[in-house]
């Protein structure tokens, strides 16, 4: 009976000071999103539960071990118990019904982050190796910094060019991949005005490390103020605008505008002349074609490149945006 | 001369040359004759490869009786020839205590080089910015540290399931001894097939070889999916091997709930991985396939599916971390009542428990997916069976806990090992409701938290285990102990070290350091961190290096030790060191409990005659 009361004590202690010490040493960034409160409550819950685990078992694990030790001079062996089918049933309903709780508690949490509201800013996502893009469909506008607007909540539609890729600001905590030729979504209520990164948290290649980019979380009024900026800033010339776009979009990493050799073809020169296609039949680069093969790049490969590389932009661009980028590929002759 | 070229390994190695060389011509051959571009890198050295693996099959002899069956001729009853000396470890053998050894040999090199490419890269991360690597040799060494580990786990398991296996349940050998070897000799090539994918290009996509990365990655990708393929068939064959022995070869009277403890364990593991290494190398030959013949299995541009790669690939990869670690807590239940001296707490829950975890392991995998994009809902049901492991698991810890409790404990080397396992274990425990629970794991999933957990759990139920193993076996096997101060001067640098790296791990990653990368971001102040890391790393490096030291020593040099120095009730002790050519001469017949220490005169088994000081030689 000493041995458990001394072991009580001892558990409670340590359990509140191994509680104390977590807490107290940061490990967690700062809360920036509506969904990272809550899922640090949970982490709250989750500590409590470490803690009293881990002071339960070490400290009844130290105890044994000092205390019955064997002596100096002692022999024989120790105390022949076998077991005890109570304490089994115990030790092993307790946790069962705990497991449940938790999932429960689990269950509901992830209700909470997973809220949808229906007035929630779109931003679609393009990533690729190794770069960021968002457009804003509402506004209109293309860039490589996410802006989003304090207190509102943020539908990100997600995407990836190439391989995976995985959306993660540490300060918002919720993290999702971007899948090649499907839309992933994730949803996220900033609450604090600053300037975070995104990191790309899923392998994706040898600079998988500086997959990076800059999120402002910002005031409503300058969101709209970055938002009109951005629309003014957007050329109303065609041909620039498509420029800004194949910079935008990342055209230019695999299309090159001066001839030179990459993974597609050289936009230089492009238009009207006769292409060969990959079934040995031949075409005309004109509007029609160049069109198809932005919005369906799989229907007419040219010969001596691979398929499947190019993503299909049909629902990243509209029209006018796709007429925009093929007026700027006429302009290179 | 002569003599170097009888040996197995060598000739095994001189073959797999050929072969690899002979696989590129023959492909290459084909090609040019039915008017294909002659040279294609990826398809030859692929094929070379495999076919390099057959020819070391025939070349290390394991072959040959089958093919003497084969051809209709009669074999003789296999004769173990013990005057070969240390030179029949070097070819092949169908004792399992050689075969056993030969494993463990394997594991212990593996691992070495695995922690090296890990100490490397460690090193490389000590500062920000790029040191002495290029982004894509750090990738590929982390990658490789990964699957080497892995291999060298799963190869240092069938180690201890080998040697064990068989003499504590009182048979002369394994079921089926050809076969046996035969599951050793593959391993052989696939860890060499898998390391010479660094030579090909390397690759970039960690071990878990997600496409369409994996699609894209240079050919080393190609040896990375082979190696991973050959050595899988290997753990399969391995655990039917397993299965049968400890179903057909009990000693009389071992009735399920009289089998040691570890036997249990090694059902547990068997039964995972005869069942579910299908499906990591199916998913992998399907990326090979993809690669190699165009089917886009998982191309979403031909109407494939990436995340159909990651449901295949975890239903085996998550199970394997349970293959991992269910050995070696079967090795702590296992020796934990001898430094005790106290019956194992529970035997029964115990036993149960191993079963339970590998079966609950089965249902789990898709908590490594929650931020995958598979089906949202499929997220809720996973969390809830994940926890559930939590329960069999902790059964475990309560045991070990009842069985300490009153005892009288001591001290030696594999006594300290065993209680690192206990503690490391349980931080691994304890930080795995957190990945469990979706909505926490989606801030921790692909951070170093991870990556601190996943060591925990390695460390506390294999690495630490494996070494209290070594030092508790070494005598049976040797009849030498190894050296107690130098063993213990081992645990104080691993033990400390490695709970200082992992925490520190697991602490940078809720703070934001993403796993898998070259370089992190110096505005996140994680250089002290990182520090730390690297020092512990090298620390329990030293310890390694200290355990090898004492191996090449205690072989030669040891306290000889032929008797039951444990003082164990176990049937392998009760005769003397280093145990004979198949195992017992007069054989055992079960007649207690095997765990009731403290219980006065009972033994677990009984002989015939005292084979300690018998009259039958």
């Amino acid at each position: 009976m000493k041995h458990v009361v001394i072991i009580v004590i001892l558990v409670v202690a340590c359990t509140f000071l191994i509680h104390t010490g977590l807490t107290n040493i940061g490990l967690l960034p700062v809360e920036a999103s509506a969904q990272s409160v809550e899922i640090d409550r949970l982490f709250g819950i989750h500590i409590w539960l470490v803690s009293a685990l881990f002071s339960l078992i070490m400290v009844v694990l130290l105890y044994s071990l000092i205390v019955f030790r064997r002596k100096k001079g002692e022999t024989g062996d120790g105390a022949y118990i076998t077991g005890n089918t109570t304490l089994e049933v115990l030790w092993t309903a307790i946790p069962l019904l705990a497991v449940i709780v938790l999932a429960y508690i689990g269950g509901k949490s992830l209700g909470i982050i997973r809220l949808i509201d229906p007035s929630a800013l779109q931003v679609k996502v393009i990533s690729g190796q190794w770069f960021w893009r968002y457009q804003y469909p509402d506004y209109g506008v293309t860039t490589t910094n996410l802006y989003l607007p304090v207190g509102r909540q943020v539908k990100l539609e997600m995407t990836s060019n190439d391989v995976l890729h995985s959306f993660w600001v540490p300060e918002f905590r919720v993290k999702q991949d971007l899948v090649p030729g499907r839309t992933t979504e994730l949803r996220i209520t900033p609450t604090l005005i600053g300037d975070y990164k995104v990191r790309c948290a899923e392998l994706c290649g040898a600079s998988h490390a500086y997959m990076e980019g800059l999120v402002k979380v910002v005031s409503q009024g300058d969101f709209d103020k970055w938002i009109s900026d951005q629309q003014s800033a957007a050329p109303m010339d065609p041909v620039l605008r498509g420029q800004q776009l194949s910079q935008q979009l990342g055209c230019i990493n695999c299309h090159s505008v001066d001839g030179s050799e990459k993974t597609g073809p050289t936009w230089l020169q492009l238009y009207q002349s006769e292409v060969e296609l990959s079934d040995g039949s031949s075409v005309v680069a004109d509007d029609n074609y160049l069109k198809t093969s932005i919005v369906n790049s799989n229907l007419q490969v040219l010969k001596g490149y691979p398929a499947n590389v190019m993503p299909n932009f049909a629902d990243l661009l509209d029209q006018t945006e796709v007429e925009s980028l093929v007026a700027y590929i006429k302009t290179l002759k | 001369m002569r003599k170097f070229f009888s040996i197995g390994l060598v000739r095994g190695l001189i073959w797999q040359m050929v072969g690899t060389a002979l696989g590129i011509g023959i492909l290459t051959g084909i090609r040019l004759l039915i008017g294909l571009p002659v040279w294609k890198a990826e398809s030859a050295f692929v094929f070379g490869a495999l076919l390099g693996a057959i020819f070391f099959l025939y070349g290390v002899g394991v072959l040959d009786d089958w093919i003497k069956v084969a051809s209709g001729k009669e074999i003789p009853e296999h004769i173990e020839k013990s005057t070969l000396g240390w030179r029949r470890y070097f070819g092949v053998s169908l004792d399992h205590k050689v075969i056993g050894i030969q494993y463990l040999t394997l594991a212990l090199v593996l691992m070495a080089v695995g922690g090296t490419f890990a100490l490397i890269f460690r090193s490389e991360l000590t500062e920000t910015g790029m040191q002495f690597l290029t982004l894509m040799e750090y990738n590929t060494l982390m990658s490789l540290h990964g699957m080497v580990m892995i291999v060298g786990i799963l190869i240092g398991i069938a180690a201890f399931m080998n040697y064990l296996v068989p003499m504590l349940i009182g048979a002369r050998d394994m079921a089926f001894p050809r076969l046996n070897a035969f599951a050793f000799w593959l391993a052989v090539p696939a860890g060499i097939i898998l390391l010479s994918s660094m030579a090909l290009g390397g690759f970039d996509t960690g071990w878990t070889g997600y496409p369409p990365l994996s699609a894209r990655a240079p050919i080393g990708m190609q040896m990375f999916f082979l190696g991973v393929s050959l050595a899988g068939f290997s753990t399969i064959l391995g655990s039917l091997n397993i299965i049968v022995t400890v179903i057909r070869l009990r000693a009389p009277g071992m009735i399920p709930f009289r089998m040691p403890i570890f036997i249990w364990a090694s059902i547990a593991t068997s039964i995972i991985s005869l069942t579910a290494t299908q499906l990591i190398g199916l998913s992998f030959q399907m990326v090979m396939f993809q690669r190699l013949f165009g089917m886009g299995f998982f191309d979403p541009g031909k109407g494939g599916n990436p995340i159909l790669f990651q449901h295949l690939f975890w239903f085996y990869s998550h199970p394997a971390v349970y293959v991992f670690v269910l050995p070696g807590l079967g090795l702590i239940s296992e020796m934990l009542p001898v430094f005790a001296r106290k019956p194992l707490f529970g035997y029964k829950w115990v036993a149960i428990s191993s079963i339970a975890i590998a079966l609950i392991g089965f249902l789990v995998w898709g908590h490594h997916m929650f931020a995958s994009g598979m089906a949202e809902y499929l997220r809720v049901p996973f969390m809830y069976s994940t926890l559930l492991v939590a329960v069999p698991t902790g059964v475990k810890f309560f045991s070990w806990l009842g069985t300490l409790w009153r005892g009288k404990i001591t001290y030696e080397t594999p006594m300290l090992f065993l209680l690192a396992g206990i503690v490391v274990f349980l931080f691994g425990g304890l930080t795995g409701p957190p990945n469990a629970t979706v909505s926490t794991d989606l801030h921790l999933t692909d951070t170093y938290f991870i990556v601190g957990h996943f060591h925990d759990t390695m460390f506390g139920g294999y690495v630490f285990p494996f070494f209290a193993g070594i030092y508790y076996w070494f005598p049976k096997m040797t009849g030498r102990r190894l050296n107690e101060k130098l063993g213990k001067l081992q645990f104080w640098l691993m033990a400390p070290a490695f709970i200082v790296l992992s925490l520190v791990m697991m602490k940078v990653g809720m703070l934001g350091m993403r796993r898998r990368i070259a370089d992190y971001d110096p505005a996140l102040q994680f250089v002290d961190e990182n520090q730390i890391m690297t020092i512990a790393a090298f620390l329990i490096a030293l310890g390694v290096l200290i355990f090898f030291i004492n191996v090449y020593w205690s072989i030669q040099k040891g306290d000889v030790a032929t008797g039951n120095i444990w003082n164990s009730r176990s049937p392998e002790w009760q005769v003397p060191s280093p145990m004979p050519v198949h195992n017992y001469k007069i054989p055992f017949v079960v007649v207690g409990e095997p765990y009731d220490y403290g219980l006065p005169g009972s033994v677990y088994v009984k002989f015939q005659e005292d084979p300690l000081h018998g009259t039958s030689k």
